[in-house]
């Protein structure tokens, strides 16, 4: 009934009112995290680079003479928890926008609510390719996983030589079974073998059996596309078993837990991402050092992404010049060149972004700085 | 060969934890016949207990196994006062009310611990400290062994060694078997049944809170919710021990352990939780009694 409902209103939705021009009535922003739960660290990093990002807006008047709100809604980490968030902030708080999810299922069941009520969403890092295909009023600020896969193939082929690789990935979650079969693809065109295929579900803990299978295959590199918190058990399983050859992965590994949890076990290993803290770039150097000082915590890929998604979405409104959906969506559609902490951001017409992504290798328990990608 | 020989290894240590939950399933059923489904909630609380006694007493930062037996032993108490407190509240006044009643209670304080545990806790997943810092222990060709999964193996054994020597050389374990085969009578020779099913439930809890802390110590993510699926797992594996009885559910315990383990390696891991529920089903319907339960005459 409530889906009813919600359909009924959908074709009819931008007739709604875009508020009263002039007065500094706030603009609601909408945003799907995952404050809690298994991947936690995700949504607390988007949402403090949105703040971070919204803060400074206001500070200089906000756009269209009105400031930006941000409201979050916490999904706890869970598919279907997903999309009652973004129900309930495109119902009750009619949000002009929607942003978030970081898992790419999460952001699936959210998307086609934002699309039936016409309301443009980003995502800050989705990367599965089937996210924007939702519909025309779905974007992400995050380059995809065929890139991201190739990215990581050809890295273990040129970069490390390695000729045979493991493949250990998520079942449950769409973003790592894209990552780890566009990884195949192209780790087998150019020569590699894949010499054990296994899986796992999100929430295990013991990864034994599979590891034990994985290492009578004499792998030279594992690539393990998930997310952190299995990331850190399978990292600390794999070298009691002995395992002693590198773990290479994807963004999900991209959180302070990695360390915490992994400890010296992730050592030496690599993963491809959006950004490095570390980089030389004037605009990131600024943008850490404002977040240490607001947060006391280096800022990983996520806050990146957060603020970046925020600024795109400040950008298009004032293009825009109206809070509108139909004319907001067009408005992000033609974002180009837009200058952000995870590099030059122009929106495909696939509704993706086109930029660069890096590699980062854990090294004396930090993320450093290894090489960067550019976007094909 | 090698390979498979790791697999039942992995499978054991894995196995002793079901095996450590399962023995509270197994001993309540045989004193009270109750299930109590809010058992896999105090393994969770044994394993956050652990938590925050090794956080509080600066045993996280420094591994050692001083560390680790004090944590253990702590978390154990502690659970052991949590499991007698249960039965005070929740079983005790219903213990003459139809069987059925203490069943939805137990179900009741299972959905209790979970929701308040999301709520003392939070819903986050915690990392157990590293009390013990991981190293390959005992290696025979590609067969590695750490020294974790001999902790774990070795704590389950010595637990499991002393309950059977409470349970059938003390005054208690006589009381307690006693209790077991006919209440009412037991009581009539003076056995103090309710003392004897407080210490049930005490010795049962602190064996799921000595299984949360082996699971924090080898696989380190903990979270309120997370004796769900290894409390359902443990109380598979008594019923395929034979319910009621003690050595069925270390032998249970340790079969799902390597059962499992083996599907994840030679078939798919998607199908390892699945097994669980398929043995269940096989055993009920063509062996209720379990591996080692004896078929009882019903009196009538």
């Amino acid at each position: 009934m409530f889906a009813a409902w919600l359909s009924g209103c959908g074709p009819g939705g931008d007739q709604k009112e875009a508020g009263t021009p002039g007065a500094a009535v706030a603009i609601p922003v909408g945003h799907v995290a995952s404050l809690t739960g298994d991947t936690a660290t995700f949504g607390q990093s988007t949402d403090r680079g949105m703040r971070m990002a919204f803060e400074q807006i206001n500070a200089l008047g906000g756009v269209l003479g009105r400031p930006l709100d941000l409201l979050s809604e916490d999904d706890r980490s869970i598919t279907e928890e997903a999309r009652t968030a973004a129900q309930k902030l495109l119902q009750r708080d009619q949000v002009v926008a929607l942003l978030g999810e970081i898992a790419s299922s999460r952001s699936l069941a959210a998307a086609p609510e934002a699309q039936r009520a016409r309301v443009p969403m980003i995502s800050p890092g989705s990367t599965n390719p089937r996210v924007t295909e939702v519909g025309d009023y779905v974007f992400r600020a995050c380059f995809i996983d065929p890139f991201q896969g190739t990215v990581m193939a050809r890295f273990a082929t040129e970069e490390l030589g390695v000729k045979k690789v493991a493949i250990l990935f998520d079942f449950k979650q769409d973003y790592s079974v894209g990552l780890a079969d566009f990884f195949r693809k192209t780790f087998t065109s150019l020569g590699g073998e894949i010499v054990a295929d296994e899986r796992y579900t999100s929430g295990d803990i013991e990864f034994r059996a599979q590891l034990t299978t994985i290492r009578a295959a004499k792998p030279e590199a594992i690539f393990v596309p998930g997310y952190y918190t299995e990331l850190g058990l399978i990292a600390k399983q794999a070298r009691e078993l002995g395992i002693d050859v590198p773990l290479l992965g994807g963004d999900g590994w991209d959180s302070e837990k990695t360390l915490e949890i992994g400890g010296s076990a992730v050592e030496g290993y690599y993963f491809s991402t959006h950004y490095a803290a570390d980089s030389d770039s004037p605009k990131v150097q600024d943008f850490v050092r404002r977040y240490k000082e607001k947060y006391g915590a280096t800022p990983d890929a996520m806050a990146a992404l957060g603020y970046d998604t925020a600024g795109i979405l400040a950008d298009a409104l004032r293009r825009a010049g109206d809070t509108e959906g139909a004319k907001l969506r067009d408005a992000i559609a033609a974002t180009q060149n837009y200058e952000g902490v995870t590099g030059r951001i122009s929106i495909d017409p696939a509704r993706n972004a086109r930029k660069d992504a890096v590699v980062l290798k854990i090294e004396g328990g930090k993320f450093r700085f290894y090489r960067s990608v550019p976007a094909s | 060969m090698e390979q498979f020989l790791q697999q039942v290894l992995n499978g054991i240590a894995w196995g002793s934890i079901y095996a450590l939950i399962a023995l509270g399933y197994t001993m309540v059923y045989g004193v009270l016949k109750l299930i109590n489904f809010a058992h896999g909630e105090i393994y969770m609380v044994g394993a956050m207990a652990g938590y925050y006694t090794a956080h509080a007493l600066g045993f996280a930062t420094e591994p050692s196994l001083t560390g680790l037996f004090s944590v253990l032993l702590l978390s154990m108490a502690a659970c052991a006062l949590l499991g007698a407190a249960i039965e005070r509240v929740a079983y005790r006044p219903l213990r003459s009310a139809p069987r059925l009643a203490s069943l939805i209670t137990a179900i009741g304080i299972s959905l209790l611990l979970q929701n308040g545990g999301q709520l003392l806790f939070g819903a986050d997943p915690k990392f157990f400290p590293a009390l013990v810092t991981s190293r390959v222990a005992l290696r025979a060709g590609t067969v590695a062994v750490s020294n974790i999964q001999l902790i774990v193996l070795g704590t389950a054994v010595v637990l499991m060694v002393g309950l059977e020597l409470v349970v059938m050389r003390t005054r208690f374990g006589r009381a307690m078997r006693a209790v077991s085969v006919d209440a009412p009578a037991a009581a009539l020779m003076g056995v103090p049944v309710d003392r004897v099913i407080s210490g049930t439930f005490m010795l049962g809890s602190a064996l799921a809170a000595a299984a949360g802390i082996l699971v924090g110590l080898s696989n380190p993510k903990i979270d309120p919710l997370m004796g769900l699926m290894p409390g359902l797992k443990a109380f598979v594996a008594a019923v395929l021990g034979g319910i009621g009885s003690i050595p069925g559910a270390m032998v249970g315990g340790l079969l799902l352990g390597v059962v499992e383990t083996l599907v994840s390696a030679y078939l798919s891991s998607t199908y390892r939780d699945a097994i669980a529920f398929v043995i269940l089903i096989a055993i009920l319907l063509y062996r209720p009694t379990g591996l080692f339960g004896a078929a009882q005459v019903e009196k009538v």
